[in-house]
């Protein structure tokens, strides 16, 4: 059943509207799967695809609630923006809301509580145009204890553990883990695109987690569901940043093992055929991310990598 | 007048992005100004630009005094207002949203490390901010409840009303917030417009800092703004302080055209109408926006259209 989260007016004949599906069958718990908050990150699409239509198909294997939320920042995905238009503003930055401030407080405010009290909300993001991720969950270390082993069930490649900041308050995540009501996030490849093979990994990791929680009556099948990287030492991902404004080329994929002193790539100038700065890896470990927008202002961020001599490449 | 560049960073094809800060005086760091940071403060670069020469002229008249210094930075953004974009056109990220900054993090946590680390000695900092929300404002001082915010200093710029907040947690990377918190007195001066020129409400402003420096000995004489209305020009007037919180916010109840019909500053009676809003197709009022009680008009839209529950309106409570 298609429902309203909230609805407000737009100057000239327009109704803002942000939407969920609800699917229902027999007594259980509920999951949440939300994503577009961010309106140039496109993964979640599909994976929203493929869990309705996985549940709508099998309505008998459900027991409990799915709610569906494809966009949380309607106008964004349809105007190709990641922020708010017309307000500027990023909308993972304002909840919880509040339920009589502006427009866009108010929409937060209903978003958080409709999320409020689910048993699970998974909240799918696709990184930004600039940056290409590998498939992960990030935890802020303050819930790590009680979503670590939910990120497990997910099966996703990499669970990258946070400091907590302040600033991050603000999140949809930290608004409903902090009342309770827990949410992992997920991040993966880029934004703007949406690669198939990973949002069916995630989409077979949700299920399996549905399955765990007794919310859906089949496990995926065997093998689907691999295991995660976890990364839970504060200080072990270094941070490459550009170290001169130029355009960043790159032949490395994201997902791999890298060494101390190995090429990730140049910061080239077109106009003089120099290369203004080779790209040099600080340590060994996992690239699990990578620049892929060329255009690069000095500390623009080219990639990361799990500082972990320990992990083979497969 | 010493002119230094304090921040330098190449541009693939644009010019160096430069960040200059113009300093008054030898001595002691006393007072810093931080003008625009966002693309759309004209006002704030206006008011900046015209402090810089009044304190040209004062310096030239032996107005500062001994052992202090003054330093102004007019933007710390002129990337972003050369190409009419609010935020870092590359990424969106705001600047003010990133204090204190980090000089190995990404581009505009580096440039706002920059500044920083150049601003942060002062005793006093102003920040000349704008808001969120497109709208005109009554001048006044805002500032952060953090544990150190000075309100009897504040009142010293002179402004009918100083604002203070409770901090929320995305104002903790904020310039005045992070300011206190490294121990310099910060204000957030809010100079009336945002992204047109009003002169009256610059000179406002002007005044207000001048009275402050006057108060605080770092100038012996009131700067040589220009003659303007007097809105909180007795120096003896008490400023009304006022939690952010205890003002009446006035939403629109339906989206539409707005035709507003009062201005920031105007005594309001209850029943008064505030703004009528217009159907947009069919040209008649779907509804008015009526003041619930005696006050002062602190905030108004200056956009004429409006969303649902957009906020229209701030107002003082006149009781
Ligand atoms: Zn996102």
């Amino acid at each position: 059943m298609i429902q309203n989260v909230t609805a407000l007016e737009m100057p000239i004949d327009e109704e803002f509207r942000i939407v969920k599906n609800h699917i229902t069958h027999g007594k259980g718990k509920r999951i949440c799967i939300v994503t577009g908050t961010h309106g140039d990150e496109l993964e979640g699409q599909y994976v929203c695809y493929l869990i309705a239509k996985m549940v709508s198909e099998n309505k008998h294997k459900l027991s409990g609630t799915v709610d569906i939320y494809p966009a949380l920042n309607p106008l964004g995905i349809d105007t190709m923006q990641r922020g708010v238009p017309a307000f500027d503003l990023d909308m993972n930055r304002i909840f919880p809301g509040n339920n009589r401030g502006s427009m866009i407080e108010k929409v937060a405010h209903d978003i958080y509580t409709d999320l409020s009290g689910a048993d699970m909300v998974i909240d799918i993001h696709a990184s930004n145009i600039f940056l290409r991720e590998m498939p992960q969950v990030r935890i802020s270390e303050t819930t790590a204890p009680t979503l670590v082993p939910y990120a497990r069930m997910l099966g996703i490649d990499f669970i990258w553990v946070h400091q907590a900041a302040t600033v991050l308050e603000s999140t949809l995540a930290h608004s409903l883990n902090s009342t309770g009501t827990p949410c992992l996030v997920a991040e993966m490849a880029v934004g703007g695109r949406i690669s198939h093979s990973m949002c069916q990994k995630l989409t077979d990791g949700i299920q399996n987690l549905m399955f765990h929680m007794g919310i859906w009556s089949e496990a995926p099948e065997e093998g689907k569901v691999g295991d995660s990287i976890l990364c839970d030492k504060g200080d072990a991902v270094a941070f490459l940043n550009a170290q001169v404004s130029g355009i960043f080329t790159t032949e490395i994929h994201n997902g791999v093992m890298v060494r101390e002193g190995q090429l990730i790539g140049q910061i080239i100038s077109p106009l003089t055929g120099k290369v203004l700065s080779d790209v040099l890896s600080p340590c060994n470990g996992l690239l699990f991310t990578i620049r892929a927008y060329p255009v690069v202002y000095e500390g623009s961020l080219l990639g990361r990598i799990y500082k972990d001599e320990s992990i083979q490449e497969s | 007048m010493k002119v230094q560049t304090i921040f330098r960073m190449s541009s693939p094809y644009r010019d160096d992005f430069r960040i200059k800060a113009y300093t008054f005086g030898n001595g002691k760091k006393t007072l810093c100004l931080v003008g625009t940071m966002r693309g759309d403060e004209i006002q704030q670069q206006y008011v900046a630009s015209r402090l810089v020469a009044l304190l040209r002229s004062a310096e030239e008249a032996g107005m500062l005094t001994d052992k202090m210094s003054i330093s102004i930075i007019p933007s710390v953004n002129p990337s972003s207002i050369n190409i009419e974009k609010r935020f870092w056109a590359l990424d969106g990220t705001d600047i003010n949203r990133m204090f204190p900054g980090y000089d190995q993090g990404e581009t505009t946590q580096r440039i706002a490390a920059g500044v920083f680390e150049f601003i942060k000695d002062y005793q006093f900092g102003i920040q000349l901010a704008s808001y969120y929300l497109p709208g005109n404002f009554l001048p006044h001082v805002h500032m952060f409840r953090t544990g150190f915010e000075d309100i009897d200093n504040a009142c010293l710029f002179g402004l009918p009303y100083v604002t203070v907040a409770t901090p929320k947690p995305f104002d903790t990377v904020l310039l005045n917030y992070n300011w206190q918190i490294w121990d310099t007195q910060a204000f957030s001066l809010y100079a009336g417009t945002t992204d047109v020129i009003d002169h009256e409400m610059a000179n406002i402003t002007l005044k207000s800092i001048s009275r402050f420096m006057l108060q605080k000995g770092i100038i012996s004489r009131p700067l040589n703004v220009d003659d303007c209305s007097d809105i909180g020009q007795e120096d003896d007037a008490m400023p009304t302080v006022i939690d952010m919180a205890d003002m009446i916010d006035l939403q629109a109840p339906h989206a539409g055209l707005l035709i507003t019909k009062v201005s920031v500053g105007q005594s309001i009676r209850k029943g008064d109408t505030l703004a009528q809003i217009m159907h947009p197709y069919e040209g008649r009022e779907t509804c008015r926006i009526v003041a619930p009680e005696d006050g002062i008009v602190f905030f108004a839209r200056n956009k004429s259209i409006t969303f649902q529950n957009t906020l229209l309106f701030r107002l003082i409570k006149c009781s």
